[in-house]
């Protein structure tokens, strides 16, 4: 077995369920909030993704930020890497820079293309897909060697990881795909969101037999507006009508302060006892909570799983 | 074919003022069917420009300087007389008027792509000359010109229903039809296999045999 360089992968070893969060830095040069959301979730996690410009947005490096997360937030970073801007020299460069600077997690992905973002003419660059970024991770971790075989000076301590799309239709050429990079030598996969169980096991199923930990992503949503404007614009996503009802309920009173608390009290309820309800049936590693502004209750589910789980015990 | 469209006509008007007399050298083959620089498009131009132009010629394929020469002899007096060229045909043919005449050129066209030509205002991007045409592993669909990303290992997480992420899911994803296609030829195994980094340092090239 490889070497465990991170928490994220140690823990994932040891047998112990983890939580992953995620944090989007922002087209700005202040780094305060995003070390403030880190330490928030930071007391729930046990690493954080910090995204590579999600709908190809030009915003602050993802690589910047994870290294500013680590060292003034304290906590472990998932570093996204995106194919879309970076050719193969970029890309190993980043990751020299990654492993110096204490970055051992990159979860690796093709990325949105440029004519979804705000610079829509930029040239899309996909040197590299993200299989073949999975190759290249491999190379200089275990060999010492650039993809074409050039000597690295030093070692390389970095974890690749993967994404899946759970939600996928055709679901067959998804699988196809990351049975693929299991076999590059992709160490985890964190999935895009799930809010119907059996989307999730069908997924695990289909999986299993890999040999590579899954952490399924959930993203609760604090209000039913938020739910439906994810229903339309990503629709890689599915959000079942019967989540949103329940989000409409909960939002059906007057006064605002009981609303919140009543939101986040349905999503404490729906998604802890989705997850303890995938870890009694199927193999799953850990959950990847995700949010749009959404940090507070990322503790809440966490804890929500684990006394659902020890009450099963008992 | 090279897929090429009409600049509007009032651009090609700003870009001839500067020049005293044009000839049009139009395209007999791609952008003929293209109806963007046949017999009917030349004229048509030089028409429309009127005094200024020196006369029109339709090239069977100017991109073929063979072709350049036996065309325009007839017309040398013509082409001699003029100080620009408006060329109605592909960034190649244009250039290679150019190197044949001398002369400033000016494009007529934009040039598109490599493509399919279904039917008059149907044309479909399919290549894009990358050097190492890997289609039979792909079920006959080239990943570079019909995948967005120009991935090479299967499709992106852009991909719903089958429908590409790029121009608003109205396109068939490039990788769900190979897989498609590879799944009914009874391939899947090709599907499967790992694809490493490509050649894609397109540097310009020129085949000279000697
Ligand atoms: S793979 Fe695509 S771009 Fe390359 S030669 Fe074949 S059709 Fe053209
Ligand atoms: S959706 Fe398909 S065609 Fe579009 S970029 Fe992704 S893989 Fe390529």
């Amino acid at each position: 077995m490889r070497e465990a360089f991170s928490r994220l992968i140690s823990e994932i070893r040891s047998g112990k369920f983890v939580y992953t969060g995620e944090i989007a830095p922002g087209k700005t040069t202040r780094v305060e909030t995003l070390i403030e959301s880190a330490k928030a979730l930071g007391r729930h996690v046990v690493a954080c993704n910090v995204t590579d410009n999600p709908r190809a947005r030009a915003n602050m490096s993802s690589l910047a930020a994870s290294i500013a997360v680590q060292e003034r937030a304290g906590v472990e970073a998932i570093c996204q890497m995106t194919a879309r801007d970076r050719n193969r020299i970029a890309l190993t460069s980043d990751l020299l820079g990654a492993s110096a600077l204490g970055v051992r997690n990159v979860l690796v992905m093709s990325g949105d293309h440029p004519s979804l973002g705000d610079n829509p003419s930029a040239m899309p660059v996909y040197d590299l897909d993200s299989a073949q970024m999975v190759e290249l991770v491999r190379r200089m971790v275990d060999d010492g060697t650039d993809l074409a075989g050039n000597r690295i000076d030093g070692k390389v301590r970095i974890h690749v990881g993967v994404t899946g799309n759970p939600n996928a239709d055709p679901l067959e050429v998804e699988i196809a795909k990351l049975e693929r990079k299991a076999q590059l030598g992709a160490e985890f996969i964190q999935t895009q969101a799930v809010f119907d169980i059996e989307v999730a096991e069908r997924f695990l199923e289909a999986v299993d037999g890999f040999g590579i930990p899954v952490l399924i992503g959930i993203l609760p949503c604090r209000s039913s507006r938020i739910a439906e404007q994810i229903a339309k614009n990503v629709p890689g996503i599915r959000v079942p009508e019967e989540y949103l009802g329940m989000l409409r309920g909960a939002e059906d009173l007057n006064d605002q302060a009981s609303v919140e608390e009543r939101v986040d009290l349905m999503n404490e309820e729906y998604f802890s006892g989705m997850v303890s309800e995938l870890r009694r049936t199927a193999r799953l590693a850990g959950v990847h909570i995700m949010g749009v502004a959404y940090g507070r209750i990322v503790g809440r589910i966490a804890d929500g799983v684990e006394r659902k789980m020890s009450c099963r015990v008992r | 074919m090279i897929i090429t469209k009409k600049k509007p006509f009032e651009t090609i008007n700003e870009s001839i003022k500067p020049f005293k007399r044009v000839f049009i050298v139009g395209c007999g083959t791609c952008s003929t069917v293209c109806q963007t620089g046949g017999e009917a498009q030349a004229k048509e131009l030089a028409e429309r420009i009127g005094g200024k132009c020196a006369g029109y010629a339709v090239v069977e394929s100017p991109c073929d300087m063979r072709v350049l020469r036996r065309d325009l002899a007839p017309k040398r007096a013509e082409v001699d007389s003029a100080d620009a060229i408006v060329a109605l045909c592909c960034g190649a043919g244009a250039q290679s008027t150019a190197d044949f005449t001398g002369k400033t050129i000016i494009p007529g066209l934009d040039t598109l792509f490599i493509g399919k030509i279904e039917r008059i205002g149907s044309f479909y991007e399919r290549c894009r000359a990358c050097t190492d045409c890997i289609i039979l592993e792909t079920g006959g669909i080239c990943p570079y010109s019909r995948c967005a990303k120009g991935l090479l290992n299967g499709p992106c997480g852009g991909q719903v229903q089958g429908k590409c992420e790029v121009g608003g899911y109205q396109r068939d994803c490039a990788w769900v039809l190979a897989y498609n296609a590879l799944k009914k030829q009874e391939r899947l195994d090709v599907f499967k296999k790992y694809r490493p980094p490509a050649d894609r340092s397109r540097k310009p090239q020129e085949i000279v045999t000697r």
